[in-house]
This record gives C-alpha cells, structure tokens and sequence, in this order.
C-alpha cells in the first residue's frame, strides 16, 4: 500500500499557485511562460530545503497558506515575510523547517509584500505541461489554483547537497524604482511624455495581478492615433493601453498584445515589482542607449 | 525582402518588422530552419504576428540584428510545414451571412473555403489558436458586431484575412461557418498544437 506523503491544503490563501520557472519555447504557440514572479525568493527557498534552484513551490498571495503534512518534510519559506508556525508553535520564515508527520504548517499573512514562496524537500510533484508544472492564469495551463482539500504529491528527498542556512534577499520596495529600456514603439508617444514618465509619480494599482503590474498616476499621452496591429511581447514589457496608465508585463502575460511597448523594464527589478503593494510609489528610470 | 526594420525590445529581444503577413510567413520559416541547423544562435522565442517577427531571450542581440539585416528569405521559405487535414461539418451558426457578405449560396460558400490550401500565419490570443491565410481578400468578412459569450470547442470561423478553429471554448467575435471534431490543442501529446506556425491546412467539407 503506497505510504501517505505529500500536502494537504487546509487553508488555500486568498491566491496560492504552484510555480517554477515557467515555459520556454512555446510562445509562438500562445502560451505565456508563467512561472515565479520574485524568482529570486523561489530560487532562495529551494536551496534552503536542497531542490534545484527552479524545482515547483508554492506561490502565495497576501494571506499566506496552512498545509497539512501527511509524511515528515522539510519545507522553507521566502518571498514576502510572514510569520511562520508548526501546529501553533512558531517557526523560522527564511529557513529550513522540520514539519513532523500530520502536523499542520501555517503560513500567516504577509507583514509586508505580496508573494510569499514556499518551498518542500523534493518538490511539488504535480505532472508537468509543456515542460512546467507552473499555473497560468492567462491561459488555465497547469494545476488550478490550490483549494481546500487538496492533496499535493512531493517529490522523493533531494541527494545531499550543500545547502545554506539562510539566504539574504532584499526587503519588499517603500519605493518601486523600474528601469526602463526605450523601444520597441517609444515613438509612438511625444518626447514630452517619455520625460514625464520618469519624473512624474505612480503608484501601484490594486487591480495588478500576475498578467502584469498596473499603475496609477497621469497618463501617457500619445503622439500618434491609431492600432498597432498585434505584436509578440516580452516579459517586463510596458504597454500604454488607451487611459495612458502603464502596465509592466508579468509572468502570465499574453504573448501577443496590441497596445504599444514604450519601453522594457529588465528581468532583474522585476521581483520587486513582485513584492510592491498597492499605493507603492513607482519610479521609472529611463536606461541611456548605448 | 529585407526587413523593414529591427528594433531592440529590451536587453534581450528583436522585433522584426515586416510589410504584410506574407513576409512574416517568408521570415518564420527561414529563421526555424536555421535554428533546427543551428546556424541561429541561441533563442529562446520566435513569435510570429500580423506585420512582426519577435525574437526572445537572444544571447548575442548585435550579432542576430546584424543576421537580421542580411536575411533574405523567399516565399518558399513560408510553407514547408506539414499539412494537417480538418474534416468540417459546415453548419455553422453564421454560414448564411458569410454567405451572403460573399454574394453566394451556402453551397458555394462551403467550396470557397474548401479550395485554397492555408498556412499558419501565427498564434495568439489563446494557446493554440492559429490565424489561417489562404482565403483570397476578395472574401476578408468583418468581426461580429457582439461577440459571443461562448464558442463551442471545434468552431471553424472567419474574421478580417483569417481563418480560425477555436481550440477550446471561449468567448469570441468571429464568424462561425462550421465545426470540427479534431483535438487542436492537446497538451499529453506532442505536438500540443496541431495548426503551429508555418502548418499548411486543407479543411474539407463533413457531412454532419
């Protein structure tokens, strides 16, 4: 008889996916990479707990989770900091947990940030789509969103490897500073307006979600009227859609879109864009070309 | 052809931008062939739309421009990929009017759709949805005015220059002429999507 193992969703959070790094070579298909969207943190918890760096974790939103064990694990959690208990009993946030058989990990709402990551020894073992085991909101690819009751499957335990005891990562952003590559369609708007963009104040929206990060503030004027007939988009993309507010492009962005690019926020800021709550003030920093 | 333009999309990415969709077909086709020789260099992603080919996660940006620039890739180039068959039952909701936008009986509608022989332009919009060229202009049919809430899984429909099959059920603004029962998008089977960039399509009329 197979031996009881894995997770038991007890609590889902408000928004907890599973995620690693995503899907490659499939854009020209439709499909958008998804994957962690601080994957700094996802990278940090795996290597607390011994996976590869891009094994599949958990991916929360605010209000954290509370898993049940069903076999003794070793999990870690990163991401936005958050309080950390086993059956009640605190723990560590940011380092290797021990959870026993049956007990139940609690993960509390996040103290500041967004996406908190949880990481287990030997991964979150659901089947993989086109390559990740990551969910795509956009698109419905990979397992849905985790609901109560639950069951994820764990991988066997990692092969010992050395492993850190804590893993420095960088606090959630007061400020959002994004830099910003002109192009591929800056002259789709007055020079006037890519100056303002980076002097005047935004703030992140509420209603950003993984598709991408949206903002509040004053708007993007164009130059030009008329359609842009659909092009690819790359992640960090930043789209002025017609009110003018920007929108940077996240991990389940759609891999066509038809509203102008001014310019690319690189992958590097992109975790932080991750972690800012809404009413974050948004800088954005016009990169010089080479 | 040369490109019209290649611009920088960030640190890592091209987008190529070409006259029509034809030209994009032409571009696709030659840039997968050199990336199956690996005479590319390393991408990622190579995206084709309406007027632009986007290349993603490019190890050497300057050394792919610079390829870009020289790329002179013939029509030939665009329809080399398989030729997938979609057996059709041509009742669709929408038929009548397309056929009469088209000036014909349903009849005739059915054998205008069922001549030429169409390639996969691109996709988008939802994985695995191809935007089919092949049908001459002279029948390009608008959007409907409202779109519907939900399109049945199978659907063979029309909007502007393009054919279309709805992989999965969705909500949408197209025509629709008839249905198939072809799995288009499978994810346990490889490939995942039959009408991929660069397919060559036949659809021939079903009975129902």
């Amino acid at each position: 008889m197979e031996a009881l193992s894995g997770l038991l969703v007890v609590r889902p959070g408000p928004l907890t996916t599973v995620q690693d790094l995503g899907r490659r070579g499939v854009a020209h298909l439709g499909v958008p990479r998804a994957g962690a969207l601080d994957e700094p943190a996802l990278r940090a918890a795996n290597r607390l707990v011994g996976n590869e760096p891009g094994a599949a974790g958990l991916e929360t939103t605010l209000g954290g989770v509370a898993l049940r064990a069903l076999g003794p694990v070793v999990v870690a959690v990163t991401g936005a900091p958050s309080p950390v208990r086993v059956d009640g009993r605190a723990a560590a946030w940011g380092a290797p947990v021990a959870v026993p058989a049956g007990a139940v990990l609690e993960v509390g709402a996040a103290t500041a940030g967004v996406r908190g990551y949880l990481a287990v020894a030997g991964a979150i073992a659901v089947p993989p789509v086109l390559g990740s085991r990551s969910t795509d909101l956009l698109s419905g690819l990979g397992p849905a969103p985790l609901a109560a009751g639950d069951r994820l499957p764990v991988g066997p335990p990692p092969p010992d490897r050395p492993r850190p005891d804590l893993v420095p990562l960088p606090a959630p952003p007061a400020e959002l500073v994004l830099r910003l590559r002109l192009g591929p369609r800056a002259d789709w708007f007055e020079p006037s307006a890519l100056t303002r963009l980076a002097r005047d104040g935004y703030l992140v929206s509420p209603a950003g979600n993984r598709i991408g990060l949206r903002t509040e503030g004053p708007p993007v004027t164009r130059a030009r009227a008329g359609e842009l007939p659909s092009e690819g988009m790359v992640l960090g993309a930043v789209q002025i859609p017609p009110d003018g507010r920007p929108v940077v492009f996240l991990a389940d962005h759609p891999t066509t879109g038809g509203y102008p690019v001014i310019g690319v926020v690189p992958a590097a800021d992109l975790a932080a864009a991750a972690q800012a709550r809404p009413g974050t003030p948004v800088r954005f920093v016009l990169l010089r070309e080479r | 052809m040369t490109p019209a333009a290649v611009r920088r999309v960030g640190e890592r990415a091209l987008l190529v931008e070409l006259d029509d969709t034809a030209q994009v077909a032409a571009l696709y086709g030659w840039l997968r062939e050199r990336q199956e020789s690996r005479a590319l260099g390393a991408v990622e992603e190579i995206v084709p739309a309406a007027r632009t080919v986007l290349l993603d996660g490019v190890a050497d940006v300057d050394a792919l421009a610079a390829l870009l620039r020289t790329a002179r890739p013939s029509a030939a180039a665009a329809a080399t990929g398989p030729l997938v068959e979609v057996p059709t039952v041509y009742d669709g909701a929408d038929l009548a009017e397309v056929a009469a936008l088209w000036g014909v009986s349903e009849e005739a509608a059915v054998r205008i759709h069922t001549g030429p022989e169409y390639v996969v332009a691109f996709c988008g919009f939802a994985p695995g949805f191809g935007y089919l060229t092949g049908l001459p202009p002279r029948y390009e049919v608008p959007r409907r005015a409202t779109p519907r809430s939900s399109v049945p899984v199978g659907s063979v429909a029309l909007a502007g220059p393009y054919t279309g099959v709805y992989p999965g059920s969705s909500p949408g603004g197209w025509q629709l002429i008839g249905r198939t029962g072809l799995a288009l998008w499978d994810t346990g089977r490889e490939p995942a999507a039959l009408l991929a960039p660069g397919v060559r399509v036949r659809f021939t009329a079903e009975r129902a």
